[in-house]
Formats: structure tokens, C-alpha cells, sequence
């Protein structure tokens, strides 16, 4: 939501020049999220709300227990709720929190046209800088995750900033502290790759083979983790299977941008040199100095 | 001197729809120009800062366009190409040495102005296109696929650099053909100028007269 000076900007939208480096040594931070101990109560919900001081519009009951239904600009992190069938009759109801992954390569950030309006910290947190977005939704078509919401209200685009605020000044992010079962950790990034890799492990001893960490490497890896019952299908809780940037993005967003100035910048350069060499041309009538042939060295 | 003989190119109408054409599409270049590289991102203060280039692009392509079908609708039968045109365009290069003599007998329009009339008229078309997919107030954006939005996104941002390259090229060849510009800031040409430079519609409009 804002710069805070105690965290170090080390990526600015929009911006093409370096930001300051001479402090490098803040730790990367992660938040882990085990699905396996999560019992869908929405604590963190409402923990969320009550440290960004949100409040979202009561909604209406769809008959599932996702409550509200989906990411909004005033809900950061929502419950989703899974009935899902890995293997034929061995029905499993799945939760999942979901909110903003804090990607080490961000996608929102790459798209965002106006600078500074989404900054990543050395600890590793993606955070929207509200007064210096434009509200044109770039951010929307970067976000592998469908993370981003804009306000109708401030046409503003907010989601989850891991609590940068709280981990400034040496606190967990709020959903962490109130999680009951302990769901929720948080740590450098190393502790936390470490934590899920043993926790994957415990439940492949309990008898699911395929647990594991969800740290998608096509962005780089991410600063939200999640330990997984079923790693192989992370699509069965709603996750991308191959969690990356869009290639279009990629190119609009990359080698479009140098590409297409070069071309408008070359096409004015070409013109001035061409009308220097060739000069204009002129009516035949008007009997211009231009038509009369030149003699070389008279 | 003799007060050169003037021939009418275009109509008040005419000159007026291309003139909100050039307005707005100034406008709505600058303002998208800098959402796309950030060294242009300075092209917002004229329009009072992001959120108003953000906000006022649209409404100035939409502009745009109703201008440009104003001058399609009364400019696009002379634009046709004809199997002549080809005959120019193998003697383009020689064009652009300056050698005006060497080329074919033109028409109303050559065969470079043709291709600059359909390149604009078909860029325009997918930035209309494209623009009212990603305008977020109309609330269409937000009933879409994001894969559509993306390759909506990256196509707006293509013919637009097409549509901005065009211009340079139609505006370069006012600047390079001497006594082409009033025929958009008067209406007329002078008659000598129409002899050198479309000889084939100055035998047109004499002939009708």
C-alpha cells in the first residue's frame, strides 16, 4: 500500500533505470501455507481484514462455503473450498487460501506501465504503491494467478501485500499470527523451502505419494508457498500446473517495447536523411533549381 | 506574376474529418505512447497524469475512428488498387531517389498513398477492435478470458506502432512533395502541381470541365 523506507525497492514498474543497491542484505522472506493442516475456518480472512482496516460488501450465499466468492478489492486472501476425487470413491475436500504468490520474476510488475506504482522488495514482497497507480488493469494481464483486483470505486488496483507494513518492522503478516492449526508460517524463504520440503515428506510417509511444495520455478519461484497433497495436480485446488508469464505478455511487455521504438525513432531519422540526400520534390512549372542537372566540379 | 490556377482536391467536409483525424490521433498516441515504454511515460502530463491518459485515451480513439470513417466512407473508392499500380510500385525505389520524372502517370492517388489509406484504415479497425475489449468502464474486460485480453493487449500495441509508422511515412510525404499541403489546409492544388504529380486526375478534373 505504501513505500515503506525500512524496506529496500530492489524493481519499480515502469522504470529503466537501477533503484538504490547499496543495501542488499535484508533475507528473503516466504509464507508457507499447509494445505494439509488448513481447517477452512477463515480466521485469516478476517485477520486480514481487521489489520488493512477492509471491509468488503456482504454478500450473498452461493450453497458452498466460499465466502465471498472470489478475490476482491477489498478481500486480499479468500478460503477456496475443493471436493475433489484423486482416485475413484476416495472423495477429499480440499482448502486452499488464496491470495497474492509475491513471485520472484512478478508478472503484475513487468506489465505495469506507470512508474512505481508496484515495487519488489530485497525481502522478496510484491506491493502495490496505491497513489501512483492509473488503474488501467496491465497489472490484471501480467498476474499468472489471477491475483489483482481494481477498485469501480478509486479505479485502483489492490491484492495482498504479505502484510509489508508488519514484516518491516519484524512481524509476521496478520493471517500468519491468527492462524489456529498453525496452517500458516513464516520465515526467510531457505526455512521455508525447508519446512515444506519436511512437511511434503511426513505426509508421503502418511500415504500421500505425491505431496510436495508448490514453488513454481517459471516465475522464478515464489514468496507464498504452499505445501500440496497432490504436488502432481496442483490444478485440482485451482492453481496453474505450469505457473508462468504469458508469452504474449512476455512480448508486449519485452521485446516489443525497444522494438517499436527503434522503428517510430528510425522511421523519423530516415525521413530527415532522406529529404537531406534526395531534397524535395518540386513542381516542373515552378522551374525550381532542383530540376536543372548539377554539373559536378564546373 | 500570374496567380498560379487552382483546382479543388478536397471538400470542406473532407478537409475537416481528416483535421479531427490528426487531432485526435496526436492525442491518443501521446496518451498511449506512454503507457508503453516507460521513457515515454512523461507524455501523461499533458493530460493532467496517469489516470486521466489512462481515462481519456479511449474516448480519443473512439474519436479517431468516427473521424477516419467519415473521410473512408467519401475517400475509399479512389483508393482501390488498380493493375496500373503495379507498375508504379515496381518503380517505387526510383521514387524515393527523387527521380519524379521516371515514374508512371498517376492518378487521384498513387499506389504509396493507397497503401498508407488501408494500412490506416486496418490498423484503425483492430485498435477499434481491440480498445473496446480492454476498456475496463465499459465493464468488458472484466467478462473475458485473460488469454483474449493479452493477445487483444499485445495487437492494440502492434497496429498502433503500424498506424503511428504509416503516419510518419504520410505526413514525411507533405513535407517532401512541395505545394501538397494546402490541398488539406485549402481544399485546393495548383495546376502545375497536379501536372507533376498526378497527371493522370489533373486530365480528369480538366476534362470536366
Amino acid at each position: 500500500m505504501s513505500v515503506m523506507q525500512s524496506l529496500d525497492v530492489v524493481a519499480r514498474s515502469a522504470t529503466t533505470v537501477p533503484t538504490p543497491q547499496v543495501r542488499t542484505r535484508a533475507p528473503e522472506v516466504a509464507k508457507l501455507i499447509d494445505e494439509s493442516k488448513c481447517i477452512g475456518c477463515k480466521a485469516c480472512q478476517v485477520a486480514c481484514m481487521t489489520w488493512n482496516d477492509l471491509r468488503d460488501e456482504v454478500g450473498e450465499n452461493v450453497g458452498v462455503y466460499d465466502n465471498p466468492t472470489n478475490l476482491t478489492p477489498s478481500s486480499w486472501t479468500v478460503m477456496r473450498f475443493f471436493e475433489v476425487e484423486p482416485e475413484a470413491g476416495s472423495l477429499e475436500w480440499l482448502i486452499r487460501k488464496d491470495g497474492c504468490f509475491h513471485c520472484e520474476d512478478p508478472g503484475c510488475l513487468k506489465a505495469c506501465p506507470s512508474p512505481g506504482a508496484i515495487v519488489k522488495y530485497s525481502n522478496g514482497i510484491v506491493d502495490f504503491i496505491s497513489e501512483h497507480c492509473i488503474g488501467c488493469g496491465y497489472c490484471v494481464k501480467g498476474c499468472p494467478f489471477d491475483i489483482p483486483r481494481i477498485s469501480a470505486a478509486d479505479n485502483k488496483a489492490y491484492k495482498c501485500t504479505l502484510c509489508s507494513d508488519r514484516v518491516a518492522v519484524g512481524r509476521e503478516p496478520a493471517c500468519v499470527k491468527t492462524c489456529p492449526t498453525g496452517a500458516i508460517s513464516f520465515g526467510t524463504k531457505a526455512d521455508m523451502v525447508a519446512y515444506g520440503e519436511q512437511r511434503a515428506g511426513e505426509l508421503q510417509e502418511r500415504g500421500f505419494q505425491n505431496a510436495g511444495l508448490y514453488n513454481p520455478e517459471g516465475v522464478g519461484g515464489t514468496h507464498v508457498m504452499y505445501v500440496l497433497k497432490h504436488a502432481d495436480q496442483p490444478q485440482m485446488v485451482g492453481l496453474p500446473a505450469v505457473a508462468a508469464i504469458s508469452p504474449m505478455v512476455a512480448v508486449w511487455k519485452g521485446v516489443a517495447k525497444p522494438l517499436a521504438v527503434a522503428g517510430m525513432v528510425g522511421a523519423f531519422v530516415a525521413g530527415f536523411f532522406h529529404y537531406m540526400k534526395v531534397g524535395p520534390i518540386e513542381d516542373k512549372a515552378e522551374g525550381s533549381a532542383a530540376d536543372r542537372p548539377v554539373k559536378e566540379d564546373a | 506574376m500570374m496567380s498560379p490556377k487552382l483546382l479543388r482536391r478536397y471538400s470542406d467536409g473532407e478537409r475537416m474529418s481528416h483535421w479531427l483525424v490528426a487531432l485526435t490521433f496526436v492525442l491518443a498516441t501521446l496518451s498511449g505512447l506512454a503507457l508503453f515504454h516507460p521513457s515515454l511515460f512523461f507524455f501523461t502530463v499533458p493530460f493532467g497524469g496517469g489516470q486521466w491518459s489512462r481515462f481519456l485515451h479511449p474516448f480519443l480513439g473512439i474519436l479517431m475512428t468516427l473521424g477516419f470513417l467519415l473521410l473512408f466512407v467519401k475517400l475509399w473508392r479512389a483508393n482501390r488498387v488498380t493493375p496500373e499500380d503495379r507498375v508504379w510500385r515496381r518503380h517505387m525505389v526510383r521514387m524515393l531517389r527523387g527521380d519524379k520524372a521516371g515514374m508512371p502517370p498517376a492518378g487521384q492517388y498513387n499506389y504509396g498513398q493507397k497503401l498508407v489509406f488501408w494500412v490506416m484504415a486496418w490498423s484503425l479497425l483492430v485498435l477499434l477492435v481491440t480498445g473496446v475489449l480492454l476498456w475496463r468502464m465499459l465493464g468488458i474486460p472484466q467478462m473475458l478470458p485473460i488469454d483474449l485480453l493479452r493477445a487483444a493487449v499485445l495487437l492494440h500495441a502492434v497496429s498502433a506502432v503500424v498506424l503511428i509508422a504509416a503516419t510518419i511515412m504520410h505526413v514525411y510525404a507533405v513535407i517532401w512533395v512541395k505545394g501538397t499541403a494546402r490541398a488539406m489546409t485549402r481544399g485546393t492544388v495548383t495546376e502545375s502541381w497536379a501536372k507533376t504529380n498526378h497527371p493522370l486526375w489533373h486530365q480528369e478534373v480538366s476534362k470536366g470541365r
